[in-house]
């Protein structure tokens, strides 16, 4: 249990040290320390799990199970490689004058603050205090959206305020109204605590937990960029620093789709019904469908990638939508894959605009020519999001499609179709992008792509053979979730 | 007996209508620091006028001279079914809002088709502002009235006081709500401050003033006679439906005389509080009359969906 | 059970769950922004004083807390900030016209009715009355919604974000008794920081675009220009 605390504690002096210290030379290099420990402590955390099973805090205010300790290490390993990616970029960006020492001072401090929501958000027992966290999220990274200041991310940022602050307010309505159910079945003290909740679901009132779970969705899935509340999103990632648009798709996505998870487990026990899975499959496959649709039009390169995601969050809520052990290990396996493989692509995305001195795709050119690492790196970025065998994305994507052929046959013919559009909208500007001729003057630049290669290198191994602890650990998270192993 | 004391109640209301004014009147002196007309000013004027040969203009058809008496026989058969210091009169029977508002318009179209009826511009004008203003305050009027009749499931004011009085000292939302609508609507309807200015007759400004411009003599005495009377019926309706306390619920000359007291004693803090807010506003300009009234309406609105969703019974 | 049957304070808690919906409204037809503030805090105050009424009716001691932290968040600190910023913008003279107003306000009221329709299942699945103003606080935060749509100034933007987190507020005292302190107060923290955040962002946008109306962001977009 040392370890949960630990994971919070450290992100905690972490926030606080960057704070009071302000920027110095090295806190890029500071912030890629507190997360290696973070990440050694997370691993200490998930090895505890795996040997004890469940472990609940005394006073049962954490909870640390197989689903969520899997992406307590996941923030972190992500946390990690995209703060070794963020020092070099950070330092770049301070040299061509586009941020000062004060803004890389709230931006280390916020990195922090941002890691330890996340982490409150996976680690808490208590749906309250998950709210607070997921807001506390949202104000964390707001101000690094517009770190920059130019009127777009000003805009950008005030809108992923806006609706993200009022989105996640429709959850916060619906926890009320768990919690008013909670209160109805007697149990006062410790209503809003998950593990509480969980064991007495089936006493729970189910018309409440119905409607309580739409304004959860709703809330979460604001942050999780369903369509149609997701229009913060494509701005947001486009008019931030690189590296928080790789944490934003990599993690807080997931962790609002955690959130949605978590309270769907709740209400299936309650409702004994199919609703919330027919909710989400029906959100899901609507925002897969429109993100893939979106990404044949845009002229971002980042705005390009965040309709990426959209889509693929879009296809793991539709595939926990459709439940059942198969879909929720391909949405685990999804999850991760996915989060892998977009701060790879958010990394070189970074390089190659900061390359080209544009995020615009129609004057970014020649990347292999210029720079091949980062050319190829983008390359099999886009190979592999965009679902190719061999990488990790086909496989989660496969099952995916294979669940859905058993239970919804018909939704199937759907799911290829927005994988083809998705396909062809990504290719289509990259292609152009990594081949085509050097343009004038365009010089290589110091690029840290080790982050790249090992998330890539690790897509593909999942891809090829998924180890057998691995697939274990989601075995028992899909165990969890779903009632039943694959 | 009873038909007696119901006759009488109606000649009391008719009777003190001028007082009524004439107390608003004085009220209003006092707050903006002028020297006060006597209380009993509007009796001498009706009577002044009343003296008077009536002039009318050789264009005006018979609804011209046939109308102040219509206007005045609604207005005192609307005083009639109202309760003043009793309820449980044989008059209580007929005592429904929504005759009482059939009252209402029926006297107020026959003073625009007066107004229409000699052809000045003046006139017309002040009839069509007239119907503009009453077409916006009837639906909050109503809106207001039904969120009230819905608590006491009635429309009738005698049953609806009577319910008042049974429940005793409620806070109902509703009540709130339609209290206030309905004394915007009141103020607009009886042509005070913000809406209408009954001392003006400045051209731009002027609505009910307006219609009655051609009238003089006795036609003017009755039809200004029959506007103090409105206002005395906007008045009691307030005073006795929420707050009814103090009406004579037996025939007795004791509880009659406490309900004489009663109300003469809630019309006049009624009054003071409209003179206080005449004072302190201004009049709008008549495009924003649109705004304040579907500010009433919406109040009533309101009313209505508080009873259903606060006050739905378990 | 009627309405006539519940004690003075229940009763109480009713009308002014009523008068705090009808300050949603005032705040949906308000284009002058220091009155649009000044109700903003008229409907702190109001929740404030729910809040205590329920504190004293159900001898809930916490909810004493929360009504002292509506007081000083929602009535003092929050309006007193946006004062400020609207002062020293000088924008306190201008009227925001206000498009289709009374569309608006029908479109409010139906939200009333809409929060109300939604949310009847569970409102029978109890004997607490209190429970009926549960629509009233979905309808605030709904308005806040509407108002945000309908205005176009960024302070008015935080005036509708703020009152839908008293709508919030207003749910839990109304459903539960207000939640268990940690999370009221992780909550009333949230709340305060996006105050700041706020006022940061005023000055960037001012900075920015020069001007606080919202329409003006508008450089993001995913239509071709």
């Amino acid at each position: 249990m040392i370890a949960a605390y630990l994971v919070l504690l450290i992100p905690l002096t972490g926030m606080a040290f960057f704070a009071l210290a302000g920027h110095r030379a090295d806190s890029g290099a500071w912030n890629i320390r507190l997360n290696a420990v973070n990440l050694i402590a997370t691993l200490w955390l998930a090895i505890n799990v795996l040997r004890e099973g469940t472990i609940l805090s005394a006073g049962k205010a954490f909870l640390i199970d197989p689903f969520n300790v899997y992406l307590i290490v996941l923030t972190a390993f992500v946390g990690l490689t995209t703060a070794i990616f963020s020092a070099p970029y950070m330092a770049h960006e301070m040299e061509t004058g586009r941020l000062n020492d004060a803004r890389l001072k709230l931006y280390h401090a916020m990195y922090q603050g941002f890691m330890l929501s996340m982490y409150l958000v996976l680690t808490t027992n208590n749906m309250g205090i998950l709210w607070v966290a997921m807001e506390g999220a949202t104000l964390a990274t707001v101000l690094l959206v517009s770190l920059y200041r130019t009127p777009e991310s000003v805009e950008a940022a005030w809108k992923y305020f806006i609706l993200c602050g009022v989105g996640i307010a429709q959850a916060l309505f619906g926890t009320i109204l768990l919690y008013y159910a909670a209160e109805q079945i007697g149990s006062e003290e410790n209503a809003l605590l998950w593990s509480v909740l969980y064991e007495n679901a089936d006493k729970l009132n189910p018309e409440v937990l119905k409607i309580a779970f739409v304004f959860l969705l709703i809330g979460y899935g604001t942050k999780i960029g369903l369509v149609p509340l997701h229009n913060w999103l494509p701005d947001a990632h486009s008019e931030g620093p690189t590296p928080m648009s790789a944490v934003l798709s990599g993690l807080l996505l997931n962790d609002a789709l955690y959130a949605v998870v978590r309270n769907k487990m709740l209400v299936d026990g309650a409702t004994q019904s199919d609703m919330a899975g027919f909710l989400m499959m029906g959100f899901g496959l609507l925002s897969f469908l429109v993100g893939a649709l979106f990404l044949h039009r845009q002229k971002d390169i980042k705005r390009l990638f965040s309709y990426s995601s959209i889509e693929h969050m879009g296809m793991m809520t539709f595939a926990f939508g459709i439940g059942g052990p198969l879909a929720t290990f391909a949405a685990l396996l999804h999850m991760t894959v996915h989060s892998l493989t977009k701060s790879a692509i958010f990394v070189t995305v970074g390089h190659a605009s900061q390359l080209a001195g544009t995020q615009n795709m129609e004057k970014i050119r020649g990347l292999i020519k210029t720079q091949p690492a980062i050319g190829w790196g983008l390359l099999i970025g886009t190979v592999s999001i965009a679902g190719f065998p061999p990488f990790g994305v086909f496989t989660s994507e496969f099952l995916v499609l294979l669940a859905t052929m058993r239970s919804y046959p018909w939704l199937a013919p759907l799911l290829l179709l927005g994988i083809g559009i998705a396909f062809a909208g990504l290719f289509r500007h990259i292609q152009p992008i990594v081949y085509g001729d050097r343009p004038e003057g365009q010089q290589p630049i110091k690029a840290n792509l080790w982050p790249v290669m090992i998330h890539l290198g690790l897509v593909l191994w999942l891809g090829l053979a998924i180890p057998g602890f691995l697939a274990d650990w989601f075995s028992q998270a899909t165990l969890l979730i779903s009632g039943s192993a694959p | 007996m009873n038909w007696l004391l119901a006759m009488s109640q109606t000649v009391l209301f008719v009777a003190l209508a001028p007082l009524l004014a004439g107390w608003i009147k004085c009220c209003k002196c006092r707050l903006q620091n002028r020297k006060a007309p006597s209380l009993f000013q509007p009796y001498r004027d009706l009577l002044k006028l009343t003296r008077k040969q009536p002039v009318v203009s050789d264009q005006a058809s018979w609804i011209f001279t046939i109308s102040p008496y219509i206007i005045f026989s609604a207005m005192v058969l609307a005083a009639s079914i109202v309760p003043l210091i009793a309820v449980d009169l044989p008059t209580s029977a007929s005592a429904d809002v929504i005759v009482l508002i059939g009252f209402f318009s029926f006297a107020r179209f026959f003073l625009a088709l007066a107004g229409l009826d000699i052809g000045t511009a003046f006139g017309g004008m002040g009839s069509s502002r007239e119907m503009t203003i009453s077409t916006l305050a009837e639906p909050a009027m109503l809106m207001g009235i039904f969120a009230l009749t819905m608590s006491a499931s009635t429309t009738n004011l005698s049953l609806a006081i009577d319910f008042v009085l049974d429940e005793g000292l409620v806070l109902r939302p509703s009540f709130i709500f339609a209290l206030l609508s309905l004394m915007l609507v009141a103020i607009a309807e009886t042509g005070r401050i913000p809406v209408d200015n009954p001392a003006t007759h400045l051209e731009l400004t002027m609505i009910h003033e307006a219609m009655i411009l051609e009238y003089s003599g006795r036609h003017l005495a009755l039809i200004e006679w029959a506007s103090q009377l409105k206002l005395m019926l906007y008045g009691v309706l307030i005073a006795n439906i929420f707050f009814p306390w103090g009406i004579a619920e037996r025939i007795t000359p004791g509880d009659l005389g406490y309900g004489l007291l009663f109300i003469i004693g809630k019309l006049a803090f009624l009054s003071i509080l409209l003179a206080l807010s005449e004072t302190l506003f201004a009049k709008m300009r008549l495009f924003r009359v649109q705004e304040y009234l579907s500010f009433a309406y919406l109040l009533g609105l309101l009313g209505m969906l508080s009873h259903i969703i606060l006050e739905g019974a378990r | 059970m009627n309405i006539e049957q519940l004690d003075f304070y229940t009763q109480a808690i009713l009308s002014l769950a009523a008068l705090v919906g009808l300050t949603s409204f005032l705040m949906l037809g308000q284009g002058r922004l220091l009155r649009l503030i000044f109700v903003f805090a008229v409907q702190g105050f109001l929740l404030a004083l729910t809040t205590a009424a329920a504190a004293y009716s159900l001898s809930n001691y916490h909810l004493y807390i929360s009504a002292a932290l509506t007081l000083v968040l929602k009535v003092i600190l929050i309006p007193w900030m946006l004062r400020r910023q609207v002062l020293k913008m000088n924008m306190h003279r201008d009227v925001e016209a206000l498009s289709n107003n009374t569309a608006v306000m029908l479109g409010g009221a139906s939200l009333m009715l809409f929060s109300y329709y939604i949310l009847h299942p569970i409102v029978q699945t109890s004997s607490l009355v209190m429970l009926n103003a549960l629509a009233v606080s979905l309808s605030v935060m709904l308005l806040g919604m509407l108002l945000m749509i309908s205005h176009r100034q960024a302070v008015a933007h935080v005036v509708g974000f703020m009152s839908i987190e008293n709508g919030l507020f207003f749910a839990a005292i109304v459903a539960t008794h207000g939640m268990p302190m940690v999370v009221e107060l992780g909550v009333a923290f949230d709340v305060l920081v996006a105050a700041v955040l706020f006022g940061i962002f005023f000055l960037h946008i001012r900075t920015s675009i020069d001007s606080l109306d919202v329409d003006l962001l508008n450089r993001l977009s995913e239509v071709d220009k």
